[in-house]
């Protein structure tokens, strides 16, 4: 089966503007996957262009297997657009059949999909009434019901929770869940750290439109750690002995700050500051967060 | 094939639900309303009054008609233009295009769609108003102008026109450039119309080719004057003048032209909606 996405040296240029330099990247069958970057990174840009509303200006891609553009790739492809905007003098019922029949679904499979659909995100008694009344939380639903009704493999969500209350975005959360259950990939796009902590498996961290980094989440946050020692007797020698642990070692009087890549050399700093002579009065193991990571890797300035 | 039909049915819906058709209905009704009550009494002062021979009075009539398609055509035009002018180009900006397009559709079904509720909505626009005028000279003053069908075809072709052009320029451009463009194209072809006509009336070859060349940039004046022309009263044709008709008549060449005119805007627009970064 091929991959869900599969895109190399995808580049766009509008004008001057380069809005994505060279994206490279594979999402495979049933992942969900983190799509992380700066405002302005080509985060939205890209996934405009892996759903053929964008021609790129060089490089190719599959999705689902079919080349980007192909209308027949679409078929079983989901899309909450960032700044949704919805035809608002349709009800939410007449909404989701509008694009049910769009998607080519019989009215027997409508009539069946689309109470489903608006029971799942909570507006079933908003069935009749016009999306024009509708608070943007209620849009964000609708727009996700309409992502979901053919039943995709691939989902593309382009920051689905930034409307939202705590509720809608558990809902979210939950729908995401459900989905990945279900076996459907899942393309989030969001600079929403913690969402993404929470309901990824592999996150990509992209800046003025290239892949920084791609990582298995789990790796990341459980890989990665800094450890705060507080210690007295603290020499430059033994603090150049330290670097073999850690490439990046900060000392502030008795504060010192490690960055290490697992828990396992521990013991071994322990032991070591130990044997040299050095009082250590704590040492703390701190998981390392998405957002320093995030920090870390995109830098501090935004990608202005 | 089926997504254009969602997508037609889609626009009709859009203007029945933002009360366009509500508004255009009736004011149209109330345009014939006004339109029959006028003829009705000029109709009751030409049966009774004696003055008035038979030839003069069918051409009264028949002027009383022309002047009221002239209208008609004018505000189809409008209707053409206004109900249309925003459709691609709104919702590029607005961004409820983006839905539609990642579904599994192609971009020329879009258009497609649009041009075929349009088309629809305009099409019983113009019968609604240009069948309204005929019935009401006809009901009323017992009066039947000559090619009544073709005159109101080519009344149609003028409205599918615009609307071509005008879902070329949303495809281009933004909702006012569009506007901007259509209107002054329109009145290009109008100040060209007339220029035409008098030029013809003072036999200035220069000032009917002035005519002919407006027609050329876009033909909708000149399809209006051929409609005229066709219903004119016979009498009025051997003249060769009138306020809506001129010596110069467009030939069938130019209605040939408008029809390709019509058809190749068209196409660009499927054109260049489909190579439109969205």
């Amino acid at each position: 089966m091929p991959a869900a996405i599969e895109i190399h040296s995808l580049r766009k240029v509008f004008g001057e503007k380069v809005a994505v330099a060279d994206l490279t990247l594979t999402v495979e069958r049933g992942e969900v996957f983190g799509f992380l970057g700066p405002n302005g990174a080509g985060k939205t840009t890209a996934v405009k262009m892996l759903l053929g509303l964008i021609a790129p200006t060089s490089g190719e891609g599959k999705l689902l297997g079919l080349p980007l553009g192909d209308h027949l790739g679409r078929e079983r492809v989901g899309f909450l657009p960032e700044h949704f905007r919805f035809h608002d003098w349709l009800t939410a019922e007449e909404f989701l059949r509008l694009h049910g029949e769009l998607y080519r679904m019989s009215s027997d499979r409508l009539r069946q999909r689309v109470p489903e659909l608006l029971d799942l995100v909570g507006l079933a008694p908003h069935a009749g009434k016009r999306l024009r009344t509708f608070s943007k939380g209620m849009l964000q639903r609708i727009g996700l019901a309409q992502a979901l009704l053919n039943d995709p493999k691939l989902v593309l969500l382009d920051e689905p929770t930034s409307g939202l209350d705590p509720v809608g975005r558990r809902l979210v959360r939950d729908i995401i869940h459900d989905l990945r259950e279900g076996g459907t990939t899942v393309f989030l796009n969001s600079h929403l750290l913690s969402e993404v902590e929470i309901t990824c498996d592999r996150v990509a961290f992209i800046k003025h439109g290239v892949v920084l980094r791609t990582s298995i989440l789990q790796e990341l946050v459980e890989g990665e750690l800094t450890v705060e020692v507080r210690a007295r007797g603290l020499t430059s020698e033994v603090l150049s002995g330290l670097s073999r642990w850690s490439p990046g070692v900060r000392a502030d009087g008795e504060h010192l700050s490690l960055t290490l890549a697992g828990e396992a050399d521990l013991p071994d700093i322990n032991r070591y500051l130990v044997e040299r002579g050095v009082d250590v009065y704590s040492l703390s193991p701190q998981n390392i967060s998405l957002e320093d990571l995030f920090i870390q890797i995109v830098g501090t300035d935004g990608g202005l | 094939m089926r997504t254009t039909l969602v997508i037609a049915r889609l626009t009709f819906r859009e203007a029945a639900r933002r009360k366009i058709l509500l508004a255009a209905v009736a004011l149209g009704v109330i345009f014939l309303v006004v339109y029959a009550i006028g003829f009705y009494y000029v109709n009751k002062d030409l049966s009774t009054s004696g003055n008035a021979g038979l030839i003069e009075r069918s051409e009264i009539r028949n002027f009383f008609m022309m002047a009221g398609l002239y209208v008609v055509n004018f505000l189809c035009v409008m209707m053409a233009v206004l109900t249309s002018v925003d459709t691609l180009s709104g919702e590029i900006a607005s961004g409820t295009i983006h839905t539609l397009v990642a579904k599994p559709v192609q971009r020329w079904e879009i258009v497609v769609g649009k041009a075929l509720g349009f088309s629809g909505m305009l099409t019983l626009y113009v019968l609604l108003m240009g069948g309204g005028v005929v019935a009401v000279v006809y009901l009323l003053g017992g009066y039947q102008a000559p090619n009544v069908l073709r005159g109101l075809s080519l009344m149609w072709l003028n409205v599918i026109l615009l609307l071509n052009v005008s879902l070329l320029g949303g495809a281009t451009l933004s909702t006012l450039a569009n506007g901007v463009l259509v209107f002054g194209m329109y009145g290009i072809a109008f100040l060209g119309g007339w220029i035409e006509q008098v030029g013809s009336l003072v036999q200035n070859q220069t000032a009917v080719n002035i005519g002919i060349i407006s027609s050329l940039i876009i033909p909708s004046e000149a399809i209006w004057r051929r409609a005229a022309y066709e219903m004119q009263s016979p009498l009025v044709q051997a003249l060769g003048f009138s306020p809506f008709s001129s010596g110069s008549v467009p030939s069938l060449f130019m209605i040939a032209y408008a029809i390709v005119y019509a058809a190749i805007a068209l196409l660009l627009a499927i054109r260049q909606f489909r190579l439109r970064d969205l």
